[in-house]
């Protein structure tokens, strides 16, 4: 370092010259292919993604009607008289509200502890594992866990009883709790991630003006993090909304919702009621409702709402910027099997 | 580096150190119970689906009788001629699980594999900046709505288009033809498995160190080839672990599969030929959804929770599976 300080400043290096984009048509022939069938791949899943789209735009635009917004679900045979998706519009709300307000303090609390404590090493790592291997939980499994337990007489206050003392397990209370560890992962992950892309300089300085690492976590990692988080939150929304398989097991078979007798919201939590995804699988030919146009129409608001939240996500994460995460990388907590 | 500056966090004394003490024992309590969740699950799940699985010991996972009598008879509650009333014989759905699965893992393998390379390598800017919101919608799709277009639009479309009179007919002893079939069903599962296939492929294509690659471009090797004997080739862990997450996935799907696979629980006979392909089969998942009654006890209800428990049961090795295989690229440096 001194000798080359001593020495005359070196002379600047030549300009690179960069070749320009090498060309495929001097590859063979088997190289050229895989080639035109990687560009033929990434067209082809912008083309299926598009299709879906447009296919459920062109369907929901000639079925939704505004009176479906304000009509609650009615029983009829005929697609005319059977009514709109208030309840289920609602009942959507309610669930998603019950299983961010668990999850998202859970999941951010745990992210936490893994990457500013983690100790012992061995109970990290496998809370690390654990959280992955909940997010590979079919959702219809984790539906029928929540059956069980959530029928255990102690627990029956969550949920009504029938008339000859069984606990139902079907109801607003017990179909947000569950939902709540399908958004675990997503909220755990995002958080976990923005957290590790965070320059250490920021903690470091926290350190050294004599912060505690809780607090340190609660001043200055936290709000640095708010776009990771809010990510992580978006995501976990996404997650409850389209998930189908807990609703039709743990919110009753009622269309409508129809609260518990006693305190009103609080019977309206403890009681039966139906979210857009069940509404739409009711709805369809393989439920026992059949129509079609109900279901086309609900199903488009659904995949309104997840256009929405996908933009969302897009905007929350774009930039690149530390504590914003990866949401293309969260996927792997994406569990399928809604 | 952080490890150190915590340790001086630690050596502080007084109220400050006290109440990081109290945070880091209550948030290590609740990342705790993550573990206690995921026992509960297992141990509750598995207690409940007891009474099917001694009943019928090890053949429940064998052949034997159709499932649709097996679950009415429970339903009814009166046993079939010479057997328990937990009688049941689950392969057929099995079976229809595995062939659902292995096909759309197989399409999904080749697809994911080819889309992660366009993304990490072919792609220019733009283009990737416009597909990973694709993929992330193709993930967020509501597996209802995916279900939905199914029965709607495909369902009827393969009846009329790609089943002949004469397909209809050479198995019309035994099964009635009607769309919602197999090879609809894995086509759609294919679609919703590929995001996540994409997105663990892609990440660990995008950790292979970049030196690698310069180094065999700078041999003269194209970069096609380069991509296929270096990057793939540092990355198969990688791929083999998203393959098996993607497995784990595809095995729990229920919603969808329960509206396009044809409901009916058909062993689908691969000796069939062609026609194989246009078999109704009904995989776990989906027998879940469509059997369930309503009851939480009862035979019917233990049936259903055996059923999860397989399901729970291979999810859970398949994520250690997961786990294990891409251990390999540790030996690279590669924390993926």
């Amino acid at each position: 370092m001194a000798a080359a300080l001593g020495a005359s400043p070196p002379a600047a290096p030549p300009a690179v010259v960069r070749p320009p984009r090498e060309l495929t048509s001097s590859w063979p022939l088997a190289d050229r292919l895989g080639y035109w069938a990687c560009w033929a791949t990434g067209i082809g899943l912008c083309a299926i993604a598009a299709a879906i789209v447009l296919f459920m735009f062109v369907k929901g635009i000639s079925t939704l009607r505004p009176s479906l917004f304000v009509e609650s679900p009615a029983p009829s045979l005929r697609q005319s008289q059977s009514g709109g998706f208030l309840d289920p519009l609602v009942g959507t709300l309610i669930v998603t509200a019950i299983g961010i307000v668990l999850a998202a303090p859970a999941g951010v609390a745990i992210a936490a502890w893994l990457s500013e404590y983690g100790r012992p090493t061995w109970l990290a790592r496998a809370v690390e594992s654990t959280i992955e291997t909940i997010a590979g939980v079919p959702s219809v499994v984790l539906a029928i866990f929540g059956l069980i337990i959530f029928s255990q007489s102690f627990l029956g206050f969550l949920s009504q009883r029938t008339v000859n003392g069984t606990v139902t397990a079907t109801s607003f209370l017990v179909a947000g709790a569950v939902m709540a560890l399908l958004a675990l992962p997503l909220i755990f992950g995002a958080t976990r991630e923005a957290l590790a892309q965070l320059p250490g300089r920021l903690r470091e300085g926290s350190y050294a003006l004599g912060k505690t690492r809780i607090t340190t976590i609660r001043t200055v990692l936290l709000p640095a993090i708010r776009p990771g988080l809010a990510s992580g939150i978006v995501l976990g929304i996404g997650r409850i909304v389209g998930d189908t398989a807990i609703v039709v097991f743990l919110l009753g078979e009622t269309l409508k919702n129809e609260p518990a007798n006693g305190v009103p919201l609080l019977g309206t939590l403890r009681g039966t009621g139906s979210t857009l995804t069940s509404y739409v699988y009711k709805n369809s030919p393989a439920g026992e409702g059949n129509a079609p146009q109900k279901a086309y129409a609900a199903a488009f608001v659904l995949m309104v709402i997840v256009l929405v939240l996908n933009a969302t996500v897009t905007r929350l994460t774009s930039g690149g910027r530390p504590g914003g995460g990866n949401a293309f990388r969260l996927l792997k907590y994406w569990p399928l099997g809604r | 580096m952080i490890l150190g500056a915590s340790n001086q966090a630690d050596r502080r004394v007084g109220a400050g150190a006290r109440a990081d003490k109290r945070a880091e024992r209550t948030l290590g309590a609740l990342s705790a119970s993550v573990l206690l969740l995921i026992t509960l699950m297992v141990v509750t799940v598995g207690i409940n689906a007891w009474p099917s699985f001694s009943a019928n010991g090890l053949s429940w996972f064998g052949p034997g009788g159709d499932v649709v009598t097996q679950f009415r008879a429970m339903h009814a509650g009166i046993p079939l001629p010479g057997h328990e009333l937990l009688y049941f014989r689950a392969w057929p759905l099995i079976w229809g699980t595995l062939v659902v699965t292995v096909i759309s893992v197989a399409i999904a393998l080749v697809v994911a594999t080819l889309a992660a390379v366009f993304m990490t390598e072919f792609a220019p800017a733009p283009v990737r900046r416009m597909l990973e919101p694709v993929v992330r919608l193709l993930a967020g799709v509501p597996s209802v709505v995916y279900g939905l277009i199914g029965i709607l639009a495909i369902v009827p479309w393969v009846n009329e288009n790609l089943i002949s009179n004469a397909r209809r007919q050479s198995v019309a002893y035994v099964v009635q033809l009607s769309g919602a079939d197999l090879a609809t069903a894995a086509l759609i599962l294919t679609i919703m498995i590929v995001p996540i296939m994409i997105a663990l492929s892609a990440d660990a294509l995008a950790s292979v160190p970049v030196a690698w690659r310069e180094g065999s471009t700078a041999l003269g090797v194209n970069r096609w080839r380069t991509i296929w004997r270096v990057s793939l080739r540092t990355a198969r862990p990688a791929l083999a672990a998203a393959t098996v997450l993607a497995t784990a996935r595809a095995l729990g799907e229920a919603i969808m599969l329960a509206m396009v696979s044809g409901g009916r629980p058909f062993a689908a006979n691969p000796l069939d030929g062609l026609t194989f392909f246009f078999e109704p089969v009904q995989p776990l998942g989906a027998t879940i959804v469509q059997e369930f009654g309503g009851a939480t006890t009862g035979p019917v209800a233990s049936t259903i929770y055996a059923i999860a428990a397989v399901l729970l049961f291979s999810a859970a090795l398949l994520s250690f599976a997961g786990w294990a295989v891409k251990q390999p690229l540790k030996r690279y440096g590669i924390g993926v």
